[in-house]
């Protein structure tokens, strides 16, 4: 168990996720252009703070999943962008459905919403915020899509 | 004649380096006189106007500006991230003001069902506002205003 969790942790680390090629070029370059990346506040996400679970548990579970669907199957034969970008949309529906299923934990663990000041807010964010957010009739993911990479071909899908 | 043609073509060239270099000297571009060799420091970057207030349009046909920030927002093949909100089935869920019927107009002014492509690419008109005076004095007078000086006695 102990080595399995040292592998683990590595993995877990950035600098292991962009070792590919594929992770560096496409969706590490576009990362660099987004907030998540450079803001005002100088906090940076990482690809395991939005991609691993911190809980050891839900960690584990998605590690043998990612390990053995989609991923799996379609890294190791992606070697230019055009091929990336025609499996983009299975990987990132694979994503939004993970991060609806857990309520966007990931998502959470940086921005909670019990400390969200509306009155320092957008009009339009603290709107949205204040209702189906608060309601828990949406989640982050269901209006955030986007906010780390570009986008796939958006047709059909919900919100668009 | 020969040679009064070259004479002129001379005198016309001399002419307009002199105009040239007038010119050169009065238009202030983002560079200003910075030599083509010099890096010029980097103008400041103003916040985008985010306040949600819709601002006056100068003039009926005028593309309003965008009163909030529009980072990362992708417009391109894959996507339109301002029809996510803007367009007719969104704007009940984003509380945001429907694309007019003329962006489903045609250049022949026939309805499409969905937008036009020549207004797909919103940020061709509609800009956002930064929080910074302006570079030049805007001396534009809308036609209420002309309207309204005629016909008030004096
Ligand atoms: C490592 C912490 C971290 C994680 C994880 C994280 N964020 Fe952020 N997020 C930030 C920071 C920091 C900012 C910038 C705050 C600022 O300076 O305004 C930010 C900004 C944002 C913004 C504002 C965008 C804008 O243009 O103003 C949105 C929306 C957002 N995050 C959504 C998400 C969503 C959705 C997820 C989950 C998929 C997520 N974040 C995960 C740290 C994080
Ligand atoms: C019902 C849709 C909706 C949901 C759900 C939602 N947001 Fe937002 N959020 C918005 C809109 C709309 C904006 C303003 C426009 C934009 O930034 O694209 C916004 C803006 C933000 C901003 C920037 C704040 C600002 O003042 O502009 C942050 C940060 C953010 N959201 C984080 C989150 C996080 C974290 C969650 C989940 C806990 C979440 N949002 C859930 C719609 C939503
Ligand atoms: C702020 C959160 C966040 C960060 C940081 C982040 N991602 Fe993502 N990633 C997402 C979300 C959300 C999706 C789902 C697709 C979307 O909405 O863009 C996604 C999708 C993906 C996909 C599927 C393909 C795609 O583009 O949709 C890959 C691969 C990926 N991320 C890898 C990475 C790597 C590698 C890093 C670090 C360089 C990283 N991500 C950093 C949130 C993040
Ligand atoms: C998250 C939803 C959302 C997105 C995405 C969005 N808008 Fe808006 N937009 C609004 C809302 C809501 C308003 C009403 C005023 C306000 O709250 O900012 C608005 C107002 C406007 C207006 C002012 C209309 C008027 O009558 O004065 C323009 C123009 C506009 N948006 C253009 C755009 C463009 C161009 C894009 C894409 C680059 C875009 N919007 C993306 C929600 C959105
Ligand atoms: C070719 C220029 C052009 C393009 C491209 C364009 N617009 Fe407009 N837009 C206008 C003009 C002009 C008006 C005001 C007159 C009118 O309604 O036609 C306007 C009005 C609007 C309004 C206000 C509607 C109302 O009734 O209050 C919104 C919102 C808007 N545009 C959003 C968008 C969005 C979103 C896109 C991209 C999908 C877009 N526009 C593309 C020129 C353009």
């Amino acid at each position: 168990m102990g080595a399995f969790n040292t592998s683990l942790e590595l993995s877990n680390t950035e600098e292991f996720c962009i070792s590919c090629h594929e992770m560096e070029s496409n969706v590490y370059e576009e990362l660099k252009t987004t907030i998540h990346f450079t803001n005002r506040s100088g906090v940076r996400a990482t690809c395991p703070d939005c991609h691993v679970p911190h809980k050891w548990t839900n960690k584990i579970a998605r590690k043998m999943q990612a390990s053995k669907e989609v991923w799996g199957k379609i890294f190791g034969t992606i070697n230019t962008r055009e091929k990336f970008l025609a499996h983009r949309k299975t990987l990132a529906e694979h994503e939004w459905d993970r991060l609806k299923a857990n309520d966007s934990l990931e998502c959470r663990n940086c921005h909670n919403f019990d400390y969200m000041d509306f009155t320092a807010q957008s009009t339009r964010a603290a709107q949205q915020h204040s209702t189906s957010l608060a309601s828990g009739e949406k989640t982050c993911i269901d209006c955030h899509k986007g906010i780390a990479h570009q986008l796939p071909d958006m047709k059909g899908v919900e919100g668009w | 004649m020969k040679t009064i043609i070259k004479g002129l073509l001379i005198a016309s060239i001399a002419f307009s380096g002199i105009a040239i270099h007038s010119v050169a000297q009065e238009i202030s571009t983002l560079r200003n006189e910075t030599k083509l060799d010099e890096q010029k420091t980097p103008n400041k970057i103003y916040q985008v106007n985010n306040s949600d207030i819709k601002q006056k349009r100068n003039y009926p046909m005028q593309p309003p500006l965008i009163p909030h920030t529009i980072r990362n927002y992708e417009v391109n093949l894959n996507t339109n991230k301002c029809m996510a909100c803007h367009s007719r089935q969104r704007t009940e869920e984003s509380q945001a003001p429907m694309v007019s019927v003329t962006h489903f107009m045609d250049r022949d002014g026939n309805f499409l069902a969905e937008i036009s492509p020549r207004r797909y690419f919103c940020s061709q008109c509609h800009v956002t506002q930064q929080d910074t005076k302006p570079l030049v004095e805007n001396t534009f007078i809308d036609m209420h205003t002309l309207m309204k000086a005629k016909t008030d006695p004096k």
